[in-house]
């Protein structure tokens, strides 16, 4: 009974999981490019959230509706400025502009919040649970698991049933022969940086909801995101919300037969994948 | 005279002499440096040897690891555990340490090997990460908290007490002292070997690979085979660098002997300023940096912001580096290996 338990935690913390991938996906996706600072941009959006917060004093889902639109405009112009001048057939480039932003952007966050950890005030709902009969579950870990589902349907709808994704898509097929039928693959690419942030907000509200946060652990949480990632298959986002637990049961099973392997079994299970399935579960681009 | 091909210039010729003279400058050193002076160039001659194995790896055979750090940590365990468990001199344990880290390298690269491009850089990261949660189980050497060398260890060094009686030092800075040369001598070793490399059928094979993988193979360049006899070459140096640097430091913890930042993100830095793909550009890149951290290392944090916005900055302006800026405006080539063809004159 107890495994059971536990594969349903690691399920819910998976949703986490994904939605940390959620982000990196859609933009490796679109542009084929990598954000080694994608783990750094979620604490620091978690930062912007815990300001709006203690400024407005509104709840964190308020404050992060607040944050959103702000790390929407941040992503676009990130894009635009840094990211499209580095774009190309060569991968070291953006591979170290984003390295260097990750590096920035921890050692940013040191000096203006400090190393404390800090938390979002979830207002008694972290302490919430459910029965759900095989278990008793965390109300915020199955709002996490449901917000993840929800965010990936919505992108999926985003990408196949509007013309926005159908530009999104084309860019990603062939940004020339796109940009012969009117559209501008360097917007394309802000908006869908700008997106992967909105994504990206909604992962930080969670993470700050759920546990501590400081600036040191930006790429922790990149090393799950992309684990996520390649479980799941390069491109397809349905694959990283299949990723996302993978890693997440894989975890807490590990962490079930010693506290210290919770880490190190969710690692052993990505390079398993990789051994099994170079290209992930369920792949969809071609890298 | 017939027509040849050479990669020699004039300019490479002075810098060979050049060279010579201060590698003899270099070991001459101790007889009137400060300690202080001293331990710099340990650091700045590490960081070289390992933003130069970086740049073989990445900027020449297209293999953008951000796992290096796995090496140095290895390295720099197993040089304990030959110390610690079966008591051998730390020197001869380097060579354990580089040995430990070849090892790993086979398995890293087994797994790397399937990723590209970026993911191939998270690969390598996470198998870093793998080594660095194991190690840091391995009670005998401290687990996670660490440990180091008892006294009677680093007092004993092979070679310690006669650099001490040579420049009348103490203990603790004839071994300075010592790790510095050994530094040097393996920084000589490194840049020649590398250097030789790229000039030889198997650097061309290896640029090739990296320009163009399709077309190399179909000239019949088995880039499998390159791409793992490098990676592994490099491994095997990056273990021994790590060795070096805790033997000098003589204190170890998971934590810092698999530091991302340290051992991967300050290399690529250094690379990335000097200009990636020459050998020039980790020459420049060091001293640049160690020139800024000498500089601002006070500031903390808001230098190691300041060091990721540069990094950014020059690759968006200057993608090749200072060195490159260096070479497009003057066509300097301190290490040419570049093959021209010399006609005869007529």
């Amino acid at each position: 009974m107890i495994w059971v338990e536990t594969v349903i935690q690691g399920l819910l913390l998976g949703g986490l999981y994904a939605l940390f991938a959620a982000g990196l996906s859609l933009v490796f996706g679109i542009m084929r490019l990598v954000n080694l600072a994608h783990g750094d941009l979620i604490v620091a959006s978690a930062f912007l959230i815990l300001m709006v917060v203690e400024f407005s004093g509104l709840n964190p889902f308020m404050s992060a509706l607040i944050a959103a639109p702000v790390l929407f405009g941040f992503g676009y112009v990130l894009q635009r400025v840094v990211l499209n001048r580095v774009l190309g057939n060569d991968i070291l480039p953006p591979l170290l502009v984003t390295f260097g932003l990750s590096v920035a952007l921890q050692n940013g966050m040191l000096e203006l919040f400090s190393a404390d950890s800090r938390r979002l005030p979830a207002g008694g709902l972290e302490n919430q649970s459910l029965n759900i009969g095989l278990a008793t579950v965390g109300t915020l870990p199955l709002m996490t698991l449901a917000s993840a589902v929800i965010a990936i349907f919505l992108l999926n709808r985003l990408l196949y049933a509007t013309a926005l994704g159908r530009a999104f898509r084309a860019t990603s097929d062939d940004p020339v022969t796109a940009s012969l039928m009117g559209i501008d693959p360097k917007r394309i690419f802000a908006l869908a940086t700008g997106l992967a942030m909105v994504v990206v907000t909604l992962a930080a509200l969670y993470l700050g909801m759920r546990s501590n946060f400081d600036p040191s652990i930006g790429p922790a949480r990149l090393i799950y995101a992309f684990q996520a990632v390649i479980v799941g298959g390069l491109g397809s986002l349905w694959g990283t919300l299949a990723g996302g637990p993978i890693i997440g049961v894989a975890q807490t099973l590990g962490a079930q037969i010693n506290p210290e392997w919770q880490i190190l079994s969710g690692h052993l299970a990505f390079l398993i994948v990789l051994i099994l399935r170079p290209r992930g579960l369920f792949p969809r681009a071609r890298d | 005279m017939q027509a040849h091909v050479t990669t020699r210039t004039r300019a490479s010729t002075i810098a060979a002499f050049a060279a010579i003279a201060l590698i003899l400058i270099g070991f001459a050193l101790p007889a009137f440096a400060s300690r202080v002076m001293i331990q710099d160039m340990f650091f700045i001659l590490t960081m070289l040897m390992l933003a130069q194995l970086w740049n073989l790896i990445a900027g020449y055979g297209g293999m953008v690891s951000v796992g290096q750090q796995a090496f140095v940590g290895i390295g720099a365990y197993a040089m304990f555990g030959g110390v610690l468990i079966w008591g051998w001199d730390p020197v001869a344990a380097i060579i354990l340490g580089g040995f430990a880290a070849l090892a790993l390298s086979v398995p890293m690269a087994f797994f790397a090997f399937r990723l590209h491009g970026a993911y191939f850089a998270i690969g390598t990261w996470v198998v870093a990460e793998v080594t660095r949660l194991l190690v840091a189980q391995w009670r005998a050497l401290g687990g996670g908290t660490g440990t180091s060398l008892p006294r009677h260890v680093t007092a004993n060094i092979w070679g310690v007490d006669w650099v001490a009686d040579l420049f009348d030092v103490r203990q603790a800075a004839a071994r300075d002292i010592l790790a510095y040369w050994l530094a040097l001598a393996l920084c000589i070793l490194t840049i020649g070997a590398i250097y030789w490399l790229l000039r030889s059928r198997t650097g061309l094979a290896l640029a090739a690979v990296r320009d163009n993988d399709e077309a190399a193979r179909s000239v019949g360049v088995d880039a499998r085979r390159v791409k793992w006899m490098v990676f592994l070459a490099a491994g095997f140096m990056t273990g021994l660098v790590g060795a070096l640097i805790y033997m000098q430091t003589a204190r170890i913890s998971p934590d810092a002997a698999f530091s991302v930042t340290t051992w991967t993100a300050y290399v690529i830095f250094i690379v990335v300023i000097g200009g990636i793909g020459r050998l020039e550009g980790p020459i420049l890149g060091v001293l640049v940096f160690w020139g800024l951290q000498s500089a601002f290392a006070d500031y903390g944090s808001w230098y190691l912001f300041a060091l990721g916005v540069i990094a950014i900055v020059v690759m968006i302006f200057a993608p090749r580096g200072l060195w490159g800026l260096v070479a497009d405006r003057t066509g300097l080539a301190l290490f040419p290996v570049q093959r021209r063809l010399i006609l005869p004159e007529r």
